[in-house]
């Protein structure tokens, strides 16, 4: 989240999209709720169905699955259209008056400039601002079209790097330069028009303009006071083009001037109790902790690798760019300090060869392709089912045939531990398998201590209410002594590269079950030798832990496991188990409470919730202010900024963008598929693409080609869309094993509309089975009036929906009441390009009475 | 946390009046329910279950997010989930909290025949004392709200007791306590009241539902349960809730005329008996024993 849970109490308005946070979220949902009782907000909720949260809704708009840019992009367009649109904010916060390269092409065709058919992939030279200062009043002329410089690669030599943004950036701030990011947003979206939208998404143009016109009537004649916020979850995420449904959510956002501002911001809602953390601390393969880049074989350096990650500000000439990423150094050597300690030393490139260099994409998806093709040959899955979770789960239970060893830790018996008696298996071909399980007792929650990290971004820390029951042991218990018997073989019988497993640090009270409170310190960091801030005139002492990430050095003095958890756990205590309860400016900051990453702001790119000069622009939440007598930035909030740049020095608040502004063009690499989001239909759609039916889904998304990950089409009789999701009553694939939650909601079931049953002659509670190219799966039906047919470009369409919560182990699934199929059976192993998510909604099945 | 000695003054985190500020032990209580903030997430139903240290039950998928039908003598607090197709075809989704109402005229008490078996507290509160229950299973006739659950083991009664334990330690009843979005209040009648009643305006006010209102029925004289309902003149839509609810002519007139005229003919038998015996003297049995045969 931009903001944070609490925040959302301050709003005037609510976009819930892609997200169902009544049922996942019910404890965050009281401040939406509070919002709507204390400031008469109002809330539009946009679902494929009518969910408990539409129930609280001022306006429900029942959508097709996977259509959601088009909806946003027709938003985006009518506050064009209709001038609400926050023009200072946009002017100066945004890059909305940087002018785009000569060349650069908008998908009108579904392509954007410099794609290869051949290699499907995009040269993006031309995803690029300008160089040049100020083209006010001008138009192409001769001076405009310098060719930028490529890079060329000295033969044999790494690969060059890539074009870097221009240093003195072209702009035009009448915005009527028609390279303005302004005109090409506006031409961009100038094909999501009210009837388009109605023929993608199936929302009634008519419902579709009062969602506009509610949503956008925060800005009606030119009024700033008001905020607006978006709220979402992985509806957004599950698609082939999850990534690009946030970003036109991010440009509305900023079209409105509602990012950084209390009651404002993009909130992603996050689905486990610590997917924030696991997300922080690099629970994903292309980063390290705190975001920092992977490196990859042409990183042969520390230095090449520096140079490659590290931004260069980029940004109109008279403007200032704090550009925090350029910092990237002090946040890369700290964190190999951290890792490798007295190995990491300056002659040695602090041991930046120990890192691992990714040679091709390891995102979920791809793990399982390359166990099913005899790749990788074992897997440790903690707290994590991996079958049931899928996509194409059978693909997955397939892949672990093929594997010589998998390990789970688990509170329960799962899918994944045993994949090797899922249904349709023989006990001969049961015997045919070679795999060997290994089950270890893992802890559950209750049972341990740390820290959970919200969707706030908040890290709080909890106490463990008892110990693990029997055999059961911590997490960490479990990982030491992994690592330390790994540690123990590399030691005595070498191996092809020990050197980072023997090198890393270990120093922990108890080796074998480290405390997480040492951990947490490790990851805050400390000084290892005596740093000084000559501007703060202080000095940190060696041995003492820092107290924000400011502190940080390239020089190997400090140490952080991850920059931006650097202030949580400082020499005055764990500022992550504080729980002071003041809210002095009323706006639920709550500054005492846990500790925000980073450096405990509450609500990111607040610089932007002021005007020029540094003044609110609502007077009555104000977060933070310019003291011109103090000349620095104070507030309720910690400044997102530098805290002495004057208003008129003209820095941008986006302070983690080279350009110091908003994006509402992505220039460069940044994004795989293109530097405005574009709609494309999911991978199994129900039409071709309306805008552009000859390039109907995304060029970028990864898709595999096995026999095992088919996908399917109407014409092959596929004509209903399916969407998958959780309720309130179940917790993924594990209260299905506590006879509390099963007794909310007993057994799984489908929800289908009330016409469809009608054409099935299906009764409410009969058994109904849907079957997918890849799989199929058999529940009771939910027959009901909350999800109606819709008219798809001229078609009828029905869609369905299905919760994930079972699968071949539980408590009902035990007792034989279930057909024992995970729901993961259904849904396709295509991913979006950018965040490698798969595509769990919106794919395509063939629903019969069984 | 508070005891029974000490109060909340002032809470973390939380919008809104104190639960169970202000509830001395002799003045009424209520719970609001605010039904167009209820989520359905089941917290309330799980909280009861817990505090009240109830079973699990089987149950059965039946097509709807409802756990079940209806409440049981050991799942006293349910949500009842109603689809509702307003006339412009837009959906609503009615979600209800199904509990006692605590009605301050309780019909089960009217109809119970054992002494003790059903109290009311001076705070207004309608609790069962199993001890004393006879298993007539009266109460569940007298009920407007089919709320008494009949248990055909213990031959036992048992129904939502407002958490009279915790509330008797300066609490709030285990529900409330759980909710998450603060759809649910606690406090006195007086405090629920003018609290629904602002929300109920606000309603009409700011988010179009013309008819909201509070539902506080006369009929049972007013109840400790109530509910701010998006449409007031529609109660049923929300599970059954009854519009017009009354304690049943057959037990007032069974509790009130006719156990007067019970009463009358039962005096009148006895006056007839001490009658008979002062004109006429015992009565001689003849015949058995005639010498010292007599009682």
């Amino acid at each position: 989240m931009t903001n944070g849970w609490i925040d959302i109490k301050n709003t005037d308005m609510m976009l819930i999209m892609g997200g169902n946070p009544a049922e996942n979220h019910p404890c965050g949902f009281k401040w939406p709720i509070e919002a709507k009782r204390q400031r008469n907000a109002k809330m539009i909720v946009v679902d494929p169905r009518f969910t408990r949260t539409a129930s609280t809704a001022d306006l429900f708009l029942q959508i097709r699955a996977g259509t959601d840019i088009a909806f946003l992009g027709g938003m985006v367009r009518y506050a064009l259209e209709n001038n609400r649109i926050a023009r200072d904010y946009l002017l100066n916060y945004t890059n909305a008056a940087f002018i785009v390269k000569q060349g650069f092409k908008l998908p009108e065709d579904g392509l954007f400039s410099g794609f290869d058919a051949a290699t499907n992939t995009y040269n993006k030279a031309t995803w690029n601002y300008e160089e040049g200062g100020s083209l006010t009043g001008k138009t192409d002329a001769a001076g405009d079209t310098k060719a930028p410089a490529v890079p060329v690669a000295a033969a044999g030599g790494p690969a060059p790097a890539p074009p870097a943004m221009p240093a003195n950036t072209a702009y035009d701030f009448s915005l009527e330069h028609p390279r303005t990011v302004f005109q090409l947003l506006k031409r961009q979206y100038s094909r999501y028009t009210p009837e388009m939208v109605e023929r993608i998404t199936g929302i009634p143009k008519d419902q579709f303009l009062k969602a506009a016109d509610l949503f956008t009537s925060i800005r009606k004649d030119g009024d700033m006071k008001k905020a607006g916020t978006i709220i979402y979850a992985v509806g957004w995420t599950q698609h082939s083009m999850g990534t690009q449904i946030i970003r036109t959510a991010a440009i509305l956002q900023l079209l409105l001037g509602n990012v950084g501002r209390a009651g404002g911001g993009v909130n992603a809602l996050r689905g486990h109790s610590n997917i924030q953390g696991a997300t922080d601390m690099a629970g994903v393969f292309d980063i390290l902790p705190g975001y920092l880049k992977m490196p990859n074989p042409t990183d042969t350096d520390l230095k090449t690798y520096l140079a490659r990650v590290t931004p260069k500000s980029a940004k109109p000439g008279p403007w200032d760019s704090f550009n925090y990423w350029s910092n990237m150094p002090r946040f890369t050597v700290s964190y190999l300090k951290a890792v490798y300690g007295d190995a990491a030393k300056k002659e040695n490139d602090f041991a930046f060869h120990y890192l691992p260099k990714i040679d091709h994409s390891y995102a979920w998806a791809e793990i399982w392709d390359n166990m099913s093709r005899g790749g990788v040959k074992g897997l440790l899955a903690f707290g994590m089912n991996g079958v049931a979770i899928g996509p194409n789960s059978q693909k997955n239970i397939d892949a672990l045939k093929k594997a010589e060893w998998l390990v789970v830790c688990e509170i329960y018996p799962d899918e994944t531990s045993e994949f090797w008696k899922s249904p349709g298996i023989t006990p001969e071909q049961m015997k045919q398998i070679p795999t060997t399980v290994y089950r270890l007792p893992g802890a559950g929650f209750a049972e341990k201590d740390g820290t959970f990290v919200n969707s706030a971004r908040w890290l709080q820390w909890k106490n463990a209410a008892l110990p693990p029951p029997g055999q059961a042991r911590l997490d960490q218990e479990i990982l030491a002594r992994i690592y330390l018997k790994v540690r123990e073989l590399y030691k005595k019988e070498g191996g092809k590269f020990p050197d980072p497993v023997l090198s890393a640090t270990w120093g922990y009270t108890n080796p074998q079950s480290p405390s997480l409170a040492e951990v947490a310190r490790e990851i805050n960091g400390r000084a290892l030798a005596d740093v000084t801030d000559d501007k703060l005139n202080q000095t940190i002492k060696a041995g003492q832990q820092l107290p924000g990430f400011a502190w940080l050095r390239d020089d190997g003095s400090t140490t952080s496991g991850n920059w931006l958890y650097c202030g949580s756990w400082t020499e005055a205590g764990a500022m992550m188990q504080r729980r002071g309860t003041e809210d002095p400016s009323g706006l639920g900051i709550y500054p005492n409470w846990g500790w925000s990453w980073p450096a405990n702001r509450r609500v990111m790119y607040n610089r932007a919730s002021c005007d020029l000069d540094g003044k609110p622009w609502d007077p009555d939440r104000k977060q933070v202010w310019w003291n011109e007598a103090a000349q620095r930035w104070a507030g309720n909030d910690v400044p997102d900024f530098k805290v002495d740049s004057a208003p008129k020095d003209h820095m941008g608040p986006f302070i983690m963008n080279a350009e110091g502004v908003g994006r509402l063009f992505v220039p460069l690499a940044a994004l795989a598929d293109g530097p405005f989001p574009e709609h494309y239909e999911p991978f199994e759609s129900p039409v071709a693409n309306p805008l552009h039916p000859n390039q109907s889904n995304n060029p970028m998304a990864k898709r595999f080609k096995g026999p095992e990950d088919k996908l399917g089409t109407p014409a092959e009789g596929y004509n209903i869309v399916c969407t998958t999701y959780r309720l309130t009553e179940h917790y993924h694939y594990w209260t299905k094993n506590n006879p509390m939650n099963v007794q909310l909601v007993p057994e799984p079931f489908v929800e289908i509309p009330a016409e469809l049953a009608d054409d099935l002659g299906l009764h409410g509670g009969e058994k109904i089975k849907l079957t997918s190219a890849r799989g199929h799966y058999i529940a009771k039906a939910m027959v009901t009036r909350r999800i109606k047919s819709m008219m798809i470009d001229g078609k009828k369409t029905y869609q369905v929906g299905v919760p994930i919560h079972w699968g071949y182990r539980g408590i009902a699934e035990d007792e034989g009441k279930t057909a024992l199929t995970p729901a993961n059976l259904l849904s396709p192993a295509v991913t979006d390009p950018n965040a490698f998510t798969p595509e769990f909604k919106g794919f395509l099945v063939k629903v019969e009475k069984v | 946390m508070s005891t029974g000695a000490l109060r909340i003054q002032r809470a973390s985190g939380h919008a809104g009046p104190i639960p169970g500020e202000d509830t001395q032990r002799r003045m009424q209580v209520a719970k609001l329910i605010d039904t167009t903030t209820c989520i359905g997430c089941k917290a309330c139903e799980v909280a009861c279950l817990e505090w009240n240290d109830l079973t699990f039950r089987d149950t059965v998928f039946e097509n709807s997010y409802q756990t079940m039908p209806e409440t049981a003598w050991n799942y006293w607090n349910l949500i009842k989930f109603n689809e509702h197709q307003r006339d412009d075809g837009s959906m609503m989704f009615l979600m209800r909290k199904d509990q006692c109402m605590h009605c301050a005229d309780p019909g089960c008490l009217a109809a119970c025949p054992a002494e003790n078996a059903i109290v009311q507290y001076q705070n207004g509160i309608v609790d069962f004392q199993q001890e004393y229950c006879i298993g007539c299973q009266y109460c569940v006739t007298g009920c407007p709200f089919n709320i008494p659950k009949f248990n055909s083991q213990t031959k036992k009664v048992f129904k939502c007791t407002l958490c009279s334990d915790r509330v008797g330690q300066g609490l709030e009843p285990a529900c409330i306590k759980a909710c998450p979005t603060g759809c649910l209040h606690f406090g006195t009648k007086d405090d629920m009241k003018e609290l629904a009643e602002t929300r109920a305006q606000q309603l009409r006010e700011h988010s179009g539902y013309a008819n909201a209102g509070v539902y506080d029925p006369a009929g049972v004289g007013g109840t400790g349960v109530i509910y701010v309902l998006h449409d007031i003149t529609n109660p049923e839509a929300y599970g059954g809730l009854p519009s017009n609810p009354r304690v049943p002519w057959t037990v007032r007139i069974w509790k009130g005329p006719l156990k007067w005229l019970g009463n009358l003919a039962m005096i009148g038998g006895l006056i007839g008996v001490t009658m008979h015996y002062l004109r006429y003297g015992p009565k001689h049995v003849n015949g058995s024993g005639e010498e010292g045969g007599r009682p």
